[in-house]
């Protein structure tokens, strides 16, 4: 397929402009890498950086009932303060995960949820389905909004030259702005594993701020370092580690389970999984000889196979790391084979994240 | 340290350099700047007996795998050991330390068969 049937970006031409590597991700068009991953992973760890995620979604949930209907879709508990956001798993009722997404509470009445781009027209009929049951209205406006991710040790004082008090903003929050005149939304949040913000503006306007970041030499980034990132703090890929045949609890999100929650879709489904145990779990691995392990590849204990991985890369790190679904019965600390290009390789079986910071 | 106007290359992007009957291989300055930043290089064993086109060698980038075929036939005789150690070397000097392996020709008339260097600027020029 060429890429002039992809999906653009209102950063598309910037990026090309900036040196991306243009591919298809999920339909859109994007930048794998500008001037290398590891150069980009060292600007994140070390500096800052940023990414295009103008292809992510925004949907926004109304209505008297918005937080009623959110506990009711999210099997987290969704956080109604003011400006305060949640990280969320979309479930069916069979407990197994549509997506997973972050809500902001804008107002009592009013949410901001940010889904990933291969679920938005999956999450919006879902979404619509059940708010039929609710006074709620859902609007996707994931056409009429940018985003650029900044992220790194210095993400935050960097954009606070240009959005005064944004160091002020707590982790997991939101705020309103108002940048080359018009109105967009700052969260801090990210999904690299460093603190940082992401920035919503119009289509129209988000390339100014791209601008504007360059010239504060901030280092454009592709998904190939994010994906690196995101693997490295432990973070999940949905679509490859997790999917609708998963639960939050096979992929080690047990944490995002409020089974004290009075209703929420797919509570039956977890709990009776919950009783019975988990066959397999999403677990870490670290290689301990030397390779790069990918998705599909099998793992071994004793010569039996016993999982697939369903991410892995080369960490700057840490080398080898992947994750992938492991039978339950393999503990922590094991010594596993994993199958690469019909090599076998040593490998240790770990807790993500394999990265760890204070955000 | 091996020219590429002396090297012959293989479509697939290996380029071989002949010493008496061995040839040393490599990957073009073409294949590491498409590969980018290699992070890994799973080199074949010393003995092993390789065919034209058989893959022998992987070449990893954080981002993917990619599989090097020999450019003639032979047995391996030698590997590039530097690599284990320093695998990015392949992107600093693709014809020079950053060579992958060295092959003992079955038929050093193989060599034949592949492209010159300007019949393979030619097969990558867009």
């Amino acid at each position: 397929m060429g890429t002039e049937t992809l999906q653009k970006t209102p950063l598309a031409s910037r990026c090309e402009m900036s040196g991306g590597k243009m591919v298809d991700f999920h339909g859109w068009l994007l930048p794998v890498q500008f001037a290398g991953i590891l150069a980009e992973h060292k600007a994140v760890r070390e500096n800052v950086g940023m990414f295009d995620v103008s292809h992510m979604g925004q949907l926004f949930i109304e209505g008297k009932e918005a937080w009623p209907f959110l506990q009711y879709v999210s099997c987290n508990n969704i956080k109604n303060g003011p400006a305060e956001g949640t990280y969320f798993h979309i479930l069916t009722e069979q407990g197994t995960i549509i997506d997973d997404a972050i809500a902001f509470c804008l107002s009592p009445e009013q949410f901001l949820v940010v889904v990933n781009a291969a679920c938005v027209h999956t999450d919006f009929e879902w979404l619509t389905k059940q708010a039929k049951k609710f006074g709620v209205t859902v609007r996707n406006e994931s056409d009429r909004w940018g985003m650029i991710a900044v992220q790194g040790p210095k993400a935050v004082e960097t954009v606070n030259c240009m959005i005064p008090g944004v160091e002020d903003l707590p982790r997991f929050h939101i705020s309103p702005l108002t940048m080359f005149d018009a109105e967009g939304y700052v969260t801090r949040t990210g999904y690299t594993g460093e603190d940082g913000v992401e920035i919503m503006l119009p289509s129209d306007k988000i390339g100014l701020l791209w601008d504007e970041l360059l010239k504060h030499h901030v280092t454009p980034c592709g998904l190939g370092a994010r994906d690196v990132l995101r693997l490295e703090a432990g973070y999940l890929l949905n679509g490859e580690d997790a999917d609708q045949t998963r639960t939050p609890y096979e992929a080690n999100c047990g944490w995002v389970v409020k089974l004290s929650k009075e209703n929420f879709i797919g509570k039956e489904a977890l709990v009776a999984q919950k009783a019975q145990g988990l066959k397999e779990k999403l677990t870490g691995f670290v290689l301990t000889t030397p390779g790069v392990p990918r998705s599909g590849c099998k793992v071994f204990v004793n010569g039996e196979e016993k999982g697939v991985l369903t991410s892995g890369t080369f960490s700057p790190l840490f080398k080898g790391i992947a994750v992938g679904y492991l039978a339950s019965d393999v503990a922590v600390g094991s010594e596993v084979e994993i199958e690469i290009h019909g090599r076998r390789v040593r490998a240790q079986v770990v807790k993500p994240p394999f990265y760890k910071n204070r955000v | 340290m091996y020219n590429q106007e002396n090297c012959r290359f293989a479509k697939t992007h290996e380029w071989a350099f002949a010493e008496g009957d061995v040839a040393v291989v490599g990957i073009s300055n073409h294949a590491q700047e498409e590969i980018s930043d290699i992070v890994f290089v799973d080199l074949p064993k010393v003995g092993q007996k390789t065919e034209v086109g058989k893959n022998c060698c992987v070449v990893e980038s954080v981002k993917s795998a990619s599989e090097i075929y020999a450019p003639v036939s032979g047995e391996i005789v030698e590997v590039n050991e530097a690599l284990n150690a320093d695998p990015a070397l392949v992107n600093r000097e693709p014809h020079g330390n950053g060579w992958l392996f060295k092959i003992k020709m079955a038929n050093p008339a193989e060599l034949d068969n592949l492209l010159d260097f300007n019949a393979y600027q030619a097969t990558i020029a867009k």
